[in-house]
């Protein structure tokens, strides 16, 4: 008898198989999610959680909320630190500050915030230009886990030093431990720094958009989509700006290959900023 | 159009010699993708690499979602990984793998995924970040160089990989170009 053939490449198609799973047991969509970095991330669970295939996790995790749980923070973890890319922040107080000025109250939406880390820093550099008090922040992300993180605004006390170089180098006006006082568990950053922000969970990949901002960052999201879902990503942003609002990425991401580029023109290309064309 | 090879290189700072003779060996016409992660800090200046490796004609930083296209040499980013990602290159901002971002292993790890299509390239370096995913590529079907730990200005990496693959072909930088070109069906100019 013939042997029977076989085609693929039977971990990605058993990838693709948990991905299923996974949005038919509990609605959560990662099948657009670029390939190289899920799988990296799903074979990491694998692991962790002491099985030896990736069928093996799909089969504990549609049993087992507790496994889902696991995977979707390994899966929206992203590992950022305050004022990450200085010449970045330097840009915003420069580029963006004097025209969100002109405005009497300024929306502003991080999504995509992670652990809160640049949540913080745009509220230190915003309380240093002198607006923090007109702006309302909305900072999102799809793991309510890491948002209770966010809320909290207790960072290692180790990551300081570093924190407070890029903070300087980012212009800061002020000496960065004036926005936190060392505890137990780490620095622990003052309350008046969160007055403005609201921390809710919201998914850029599948739901639609909730207001109007001046500025949206989203900085090292957007790297963890497929071409096609980036562009549906980036074609919700483009409606959730106000005409002439900006858009500022991740440092070594880009506009210019992606669908929906077209709604945006360069403001410096270099620092990743755009502005919605009106 | 590169017909799913891909040749990934990984070295620490003091492997910029080696990785210039590599890339000068391989000529302007190789007709495959080569990325490359040097172990760089958070600030590090991508004109200081490119005056490094002037051998290079087509030496590009990769950006996410670039694709991956022959006769170009992408250098990972400071302070993100660089991984393969089918026909492009993907980035991502996961935590250090032994204190390095961009890592070695997951640049390895991620080519390793094309099974017979992934080459990697070991050259001089200290530490362990790079032996694991060269390990991951030989285990899925890809080849592995290294460089001869003999004419290497950090001895430590190549060492531990030529000691943890026995098939590893272990060659000087140049010696690894020739091979790579033949490899590659052509003979340089």
């Amino acid at each position: 008898m013939r042997p029977l053939e076989a085609r693929g490449d039977p971990e990605r198609i058993a990838i693709g198989l948990l991905l299923e799973g996974v949005f038919q047991r509990y609605g959560y969509d990662f099948r657009d999610y670029a390939p190289a970095s899920l799988r990296r991330r799903i074979l990491a669970r694998v692991e962790e959680e002491g099985l030896a295939s990736v069928s093996a996790l799909q089969e504990r995790i549609l049993a087992d909320p507790g496994s889902m749980a696991g995977l979707l923070g390994k899966i929206s973890i992203s590992v950022t630190s305050m004022f990450r890319d200085p010449g970045f922040y330097a840009a915003l107080r420069r580029d963006i500050v004097p025209y969100l000025k002109t405005y009497p109250f300024i929306r502003v939406w991080h999504a995509g915030c992670a652990t809160g880390e640049e949540v913080y820093s745009l509220a230190i550099l915003l309380h240093e230009e002198g607006i923090l008090p007109r702006c309302r922040i909305y900072a999102t992300d799809i793991n309510e886990a890491v948002l209770e993180k966010a809320r909290a605004g207790i960072f290692p006390l180790s990551a300081m030093k570093q924190y407070t170089d890029n903070h300087l180098k980012s212009g800061g006006r002020r000496p960065f431990s004036e926005y936190y006082t060392a505890g137990y568990d780490g620095a622990i950053f003052h309350s008046f720094l969160r007055e403005n922000v609201v921390f809710s969970r919201h998914d850029l990949a599948r739901e639609a958009s909730f207001n109007e901002f001046n500025l949206i960052l989203c900085r090292n999201t957007l790297i963890y989509f497929n071409p096609k879902l980036q562009g549906r990503a980036l074609g919700l942003l483009a409606k959730s700006l106000a005409p002439n609002g900006y858009l500022a990425l991740g440092s070594r991401e880009s506009l210019h290959s992606c669908d929906g580029a077209d709604a945006f023109e360069d403001v410096d290309a270099r620092q990743r900023i755009y502005r919605r064309v009106a | 159009m590169t017909g799913g090879r891909v040749v990934v290189v990984g070295c620490s700072a003091g492997g910029l010699d080696a990785l210039d003779g590599l890339l000068g060996g391989l000529g302007e016409d190789f007709p495959w993708p080569v990325a490359v992660v040097i172990h760089r800090g958070a600030d590090s200046d991508f004109d200081m690499i490119r005056g490094a490796l002037s051998s290079c004609a087509r030496l590009l930083e990769a950006e996410d979602k670039t694709s991956l296209s022959a006769r170009a040499v992408f250098i990972a980013p400071p302070d993100y990984h660089l991984l393969i990602d089918e026909d492009r290159l993907a980035l991502s901002t996961e935590a250090p793998s032994h204190h390095a971002r961009p890592s070695i292993d997951v640049l390895f790890s991620s080519a390793a995924a094309l099974g017979g299509g992934a080459v990697g390239v070991i050259l001089s370096g200290g530490g362990k970040d790079g032996c694991a995913g060269a390990r991951e590529i030989a285990a899925r079907g890809g080849l592995v160089f290294v460089q001869d730990p003999a004419t290497a200005g950090s001895q430590d990496l190549p060492r531990a990989a030529a000691a943890a693959l026995p098939a590893a072909r272990v060659l000087p930088p140049k010696g690894i170009a020739r091979a790579l070109v033949l490899l590659a069906g052509g003979a340089k100019p």
